[in-house]
């Protein structure tokens, strides 16, 4: 398989879109370490990876905690190698109408989903570099672009990761490594089911697809971009909605 | 035990993928061993890797040839 004998490091990997990339990357043969913010959803990571019948387990990291993540790494080189697949997908959202809009909710979102990307990048960079091959993806999402009331705080940390990835592409491009963005629109996981029938009737009318996407259509696109065949993909982000935005 | 020119020539040819007959001690990275910014960068890293120390950032600008890095190490480690 594609991606065999390859160490992928995916946050946020207990559920959703997180859960759907790292079983799509281990379906690659990749040896895929997830992220979860606890050691039951570690454990749960593990258990999910071993009943796929794929190399790889989970551990605990809060992307928000910088000495958490050196530790993750650590461990992660030790048990598993560098990684040269790194998926950032852990993310939150704290909504409320600027107005309303608390510090803590705007730091706490900028930090989880945006210097995440920054922290976790730089740590893998330097294995990519000296494998000369390398392939960082961020989840980003179609608000980055649209805008969207109520996620000021969310709509800047994914916008922030789409410009952050544009650059990373553009300094580590010679060293066979590629940044891109994947931007899902509304998905049917957690995070969307938090919403209101109001909200998802409002929804399905801007979705010309007339339905919410799937974590797996999502994931398709990541594992596309992971493997050998994207490797003059970079710097793009890659919209995944149903046609509601396009850029 | 190599010696500390030994030990840097030998990153410096790991490093740029130059042959060591390349490698003189007035060798400049970026004009004769055709370093770019991201290959001085990663020679840095790589420095302070082998011999365990950390080189900040103002002092690694001023590393611009084998010898350069050869008197840093030796002042410093």
């Amino acid at each position: 398989m594609s991606l065999e004998g390859k160490t992928a490091l995916v946050t946020g990997a207990t559920r959703g879109i997180g859960k759907a990339v790292a079983r799509a990357l281990a379906e690659q043969g990749a040896t895929v370490v997830g992220t979860a913010t606890s050691e039951a959803g570690a454990e749960s990571i593990s258990a999910d990876i071993k009943a796929a019948g794929a190399k790889g387990f989970g551990i605990v990291m809060n992307v928000a905690d910088p000495a958490s993540i050196d530790a993750g790494l650590k461990e992660v080189s030790e048990k598993a190698g560098a990684p040269v697949i790194l998926v950032n997908n852990a993310g939150i959202t704290r909504d409320n109408l600027l107005m309303r809009l608390k510090d803590d909710d705007w730091s706490s979102v900028i930090e989880t989903n945006l210097s995440s990307v920054y922290r976790t990048s730089k740590a893998v960079l330097r294995g990519m570099a000296k494998a000369r091959w390398g392939r960082v993806i961020n989840i980003s999402s179609v608000v980055a672009g649209m805008g969207n009331p109520g996620q000021a705080n969310y709509c800047a940390a994914k916008a922030g990761v789409e410009g952050f990835t544009r650059s990373l592409a553009k300094e580590m491009s010679n060293r066979g490594i590629t940044a891109n963005c994947v931007a899902p629109g509304f998905i049917d996981t957690d995070m969307t089911r938090k919403l209101d029938d109001k909200q998802r009737e409002a929804m399905m009318e801007v979705i010309p697809a007339g339905r919410l996407g799937e974590p797996e259509e999502v994931a398709a696109v990541v594992a596309f971009l992971a493997s050998e065949a994207a490797g003059y993909v970079t710097g793009e982000t890659i919209h995944v909605n149903g046609g509601m935005y396009m850029g | 035990m190599s010696t500390v020119e030994e030990r840097v020539k030998k990153i410096v040819c790991e490093q740029l993928g130059v042959k060591e007959s390349e490698v003189q001690n007035t060798s400049s990275f970026v004009e004769d061993l055709g370093a770019d910014s991201l290959d001085t960068v990663e020679l840095v890293m790589a420095l302070e890797e082998e011999f365990e120390t950390e080189i900040p950032d103002e002092e690694a600008e001023k590393l611009a040839s084998v010898q350069d890095a050869i008197d840093y190490i030796v002042a410093h480690t």
